[in-house]
């Protein structure tokens, strides 16, 4: 994190140094583009509490935790695609998953899913390239999810062993 | 009244209802609405670290990087080795998709091949290396190589896919 603050210093200052009016007009598309989806992101931060208020960590693992494997990587998949979680949260979770009997396979379809699909997301990918590629881009990841998932199940000897 | 306008005051009302129930959930001690209220501050703070550098990163690079050195790497022509550049660039990005968003518009703008994209733009969900580090150490090496090595393939093919259908159907991004 601190690498990439340092990174964006320096770029600043040798563009700064190399074309002074360049980096005026470098900061000020930044600010407009930031502005324009700004509206957008406050959308995907109001879903995004909802949602986590709405399923605790307790939650989850009660419902991946029982169950057949099958139903198992249908909810991880469900879980995942409508929450989002920053990695050093995610994981963390998925370590006690793991440890309370989560299979391999479900945590797979889970964390996937949770990277891919994104339906808290939606309004922001909507305003970059409209409804129609917005749905077809998180069928097709939540698609590649679920065979990621069934390859990982089979190294694992979870599925077919 | 246009639709356009019904959703824009819908939005609005939305806004102010979130807003409204949160102060009430606060005055009134409401436990499960002081949550979501928590989870806003944490997830907006989190962001606020992040976003304002990825824009300024954006706007530095809009200016200073040409068409043409875009085109050469990104654009259509550079066919599987386009989609391998979309993965590494994808490796150093921050966030996730959040951000992936916002570049892959800029590159878009810059001429990169769609389909090239939307392999950015999924390999930045899955195949940032800080990420996929800490993934390691909490479910083991195997499970992220295995992972890696099997939805690196399906993005890339489902990309080229996606890429090829858009651009037959004459699909343009606007913004």
């Amino acid at each position: 994190m601190y690498y990439l603050y340092a990174f964006v210093l320096i770029a600043i200052v040798v563009s700064f140094l190399t074309d002074r009016s360049k980096t005026y007009l470098a900061f000020k598309v930044a600010f407009r583009k930031f502005i324009g989806i700004l509206p957008a992101f406050a959308s995907m931060l109001i879903l995004v509490s909802i949602i986590l208020a709405l399923l605790p960590n307790s939650v989850i693992l009660h419902y991946l935790g029982g169950g057949s494997m099958f139903e198992g990587v249908i909810l991880a998949s469900s879980i995942g695609s409508i929450t989002l979680m920053p990695g050093f949260i995610a994981f963390p979770l998925c370590g006690i998953l793991l440890s309370k009997g989560v299979t391999y396979t479900v945590l797979s379809a889970f964390t996937t899913t949770l990277m891919m699909v994104g339906f808290v997301t939606f309004p922001i990918e909507k305003r970059y390239f409209g409804v129609k590629v917005t749905i077809i881009r998180n069928v097709v990841s939540l698609f590649i999810a679920v065979i990621v998932a069934v390859i990982t199940g089979i190294f694992y000897g979870e599925i077919f062993a | 009244m246009s639709l356009k306008t019904v959703t824009k005051y819908a939005r609005g009302a939305g806004f102010i209802a979130y807003a409204l129930f949160l102060g009430f959930s606060f005055l009134k001690d409401f436990g499960p609405g002081k949550k979501i209220g928590l989870n806003l501050g944490y997830f907006s703070l989190g962001m606020l670290k992040l976003l304002p550098i990825a824009f300024i990163l954006i706007g530095l690079f809009e200016v200073w990087v040409k068409k043409e050195t875009v085109e050469k790497y990104f654009g259509t022509k550079s066919g599987l080795r386009g989609h391998m550049g979309g993965i590494l660039l994808a490796g150093t990005t921050v966030g996730g998709l959040y951000v992936a968003f916002p570049v892959a518009y800029t590159l878009y703008s810059k001429g990169a091949d769609i389909g090239v994209l939307f392999t950015y733009i999924a390999a930045s969900a899955i195949c940032r290396v800080p990420m996929t580090i800490f993934e390691a150490s909490f479910l083991g090496i195997k499970f992220s190589i295995i992972r890696l090595l099997i939805s690196i393939p399906l993005v890339i093919f489902s990309s080229m896919l996606l890429g090829k259908y858009l651009t037959s159907r004459n699909y343009k991004i606007r913004h």
